[in-house]
């Protein structure tokens, strides 16, 4: 899943204070599975920016929504008629989410209400952590299932570096050091030998430094 | 192992000498007479010096042209390159100007995260790891091509090395990461600061029954301490550092005063142990902030005056 998180509430008042009326919609996929951009926080994002605009004494109204997903056409039907009858749309959906309803609804101004901040899984309740970047090119199948490109703080390769230190990443003593966890799964798996193949220098031509990538697949072509 | 570049270092190692290398940081600044005090002070009494690339992330000048001004005193220069700061292209680029100044050895690193540096909010690139800038390396210098497979006019020819950290966990992995980075085409290793003698014995003992020893030349990292802040400092915040207490309470157990005398006689004690251990081809002498103390070590080891190979 994609995770996000709100930002600073002074970070979001300056982008919407100078619009009369706001839309306030939430995104019910990702997002508010990590507790940030669901209708629930909608509402209560809404709820702190009344009572913000009430300090400053700002004329704005503030309407609160969701809809399913914001990144797939179908599901803006349910919202198009609060869209069309609003100055600005605060999204809490991702970055996609966001840029998707601005391509839909070219004259109105969206602003995001949350930072995206990765692809990852829910750890457990109220944690969250990265799992992958998209890279385009999956090494999974030889580095024991566990991804270095995205939780190895340089994504190495061929890990680990000298920086480990008692299992842990160089950078951050509560972050495990992704290889070290390669290494325990590979011996787990009975393959710690496989631990010497050198991996080769990696395409990252399938990664963002490819350039903005696309995927169709053919026979759901319109 | 037979001599293919015209490195000192290698025909140093190549005809059976303990090697000595020691390490040059640059300054932040654009003054050159540091580089060039450095060179003059160590010249005699090492074969190679390292230069270090923006060490910690901290920025400084580049290490390519640090060691441009050391050749020109005399020095055998040893690049050390991070693929933090460049992708294949630069990395490319900068191995063949380096090779247009006939630096001969090149030392393939990762490097520290930017976050330990001057710089915490800049981009890394990690295009390459250090395995494969070494295999870049050999790729250039022994294909002669470019990594897409163009051919190189005049292709560099440089001795590859990269540093091991025997005392690093996952142990497990420790002798085959090295026969890894010589799969990748090191030459010489230059290890981490030894200050665990009986676990880096154990490493070597490792490296030997798996004759990795006969495939590349070890040399054995030696920092000594200046004090004992220093000792602790690194046994508490250098990661991947292992120091013993059995150090620390040497240090401790003299006056203030005696403790960079004591931190000296550590050390020529552990080259003195290290050189009876099969397998170390020599000693990398990193005096950190105290390079004026490099010659005295090395005489006081027994290691000078240094070996003369012939310029072929
Ligand atoms: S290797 Fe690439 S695709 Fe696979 S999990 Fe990692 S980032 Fe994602
Ligand atoms: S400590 Fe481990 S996870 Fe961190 S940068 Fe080094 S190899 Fe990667």
């Amino acid at each position: 899943m994609i995770v996000g998180q709100q930002k600073p509430l002074a970070e979001i008042w300056e982008m919407v204070r100078k619009h009369r009326k706001v839309l306030v919609l939430g995104c019910n996929s990702c997002v508010a599975v990590c507790h940030q951009g669901g209708t629930k926080q909608a509402e209560v994002l809404t709820s702190l920016l009344r009572m913000q605009a009430t300090q400053e004494e700002a004329e704005i109204e503030l309407v609160d929504g969701g809809i399913e997903r914001q990144c797939e056409h179908e599901f803006f039907e349910s919202a198009r008629d609060a869209i069309s009858r609003t100055d600005a749309v605060l999204s809490l959906a991702c970055g996609v989410g966001v840029q998707f309803m601005a391509e839909k609804f070219h004259a109105t101004p969206l602003y995001p209400a949350l930072n995206t901040t990765f692809l990852g899984a829910v750890e457990r309740p109220g944690f969250f952590t990265e799992k992958c970047q998209a890279c385009g090119n999956c090494v999974l199948a030889t580095t024991g299932g566990i991804c270095p490109v995205s939780r190895c703080a340089k994504r190495l390769l061929n890990g680990p570096c000298g920086g480990v230190n008692k299992g842990k990443c160089e950078i951050n003593k509560e972050l495990d050091c992704a290889w070290c966890l390669i290494v325990n799964r590979l011996e787990a798996l009975g393959k710690l030998d496989d631990y010497e193949d050198l991996f080769p220098l990696k395409d990252w031509s399938k990664d963002r430094a490819g350039g903005p990538r696309n995927f169709k697949v053919e026979g759901y072509l319109p | 192992m037979s001599v293919k570049t015209e490195s000192k270092l290698e025909r140093i190692l190549a005809a059976g000498h303990l090697a000595i290398t020691s390490e040059c940081g640059p300054p932040r600044g654009s003054d050159p007479e540091v580089i060039i005090k450095k060179g003059e002070l160590l010249k005699d009494h090492v074969d190679a010096v390292n230069v270090t690339d923006n060490q910690t992330s901290v920025t400084r000048l580049s290490s390519l042209a640090a060691c441009i001004h050391l050749k020109l005193t005399g020095v055998d220069p040893v690049l050390q390159m991070v693929t933090r700061d460049r992708n294949r292209i630069a990395l490319q680029s900068d191995i063949l100007g380096a090779a247009s100044f006939d630096i001969n050895n090149i030392l393939c690193l990762s490097g520290d995260h930017q976050i330990f540096g001057d710089c915490k909010e800049g981009q890394n690139v990690f295009d390459l790891d250090s395995m494969q800038l070494l295999q870049t390396v050999r790729h250039m210098r022994d294909d002669g091509k470019f990594l897409n497979g163009d051919d190189i006019n005049r292709p560099p020819r440089m001795f590859a090395g990269a540093a091991a950290n025997p005392f690093a966990e996952p142990y497990k992995i420790r002798v085959p990461r090295l026969a890894k980075k010589i799969a990748a085409g090191a030459e010489f290793i230059q290890t981490q600061c030894i200050y665990n003698l009986d676990r880096f014995e154990e490493w070597m003992n490792g490296v030997c029954d798996r004759g990795l020893h006969e495939k590349v030349y070890i040399l054995a990292g030696i920092t000594p301490m200046k004090s004992l802040g220093m000792a602790r400092y690194m046994k508490k915040n250098v990661p991947g550092m292992d120091v013993p207490d059995q150090i620390i309470d040497r240090l401790a157990g003299v006056p203030k005063e005696k403790q960079a005398e004591e931190g000296i006689t550590i050390c020529l004690e552990t080259i003195e142990r290290l050189k009876e251990v099969k397998g170390v081809s020599g000693f990398h002498i990193m005096a950190i902030e105290w390079e004026e103390k490099v010659p005295e070590i090395v005489e006081r080891a027994g290691l000078f005056p240094r070996p003369k190979v012939s310029d072929e």
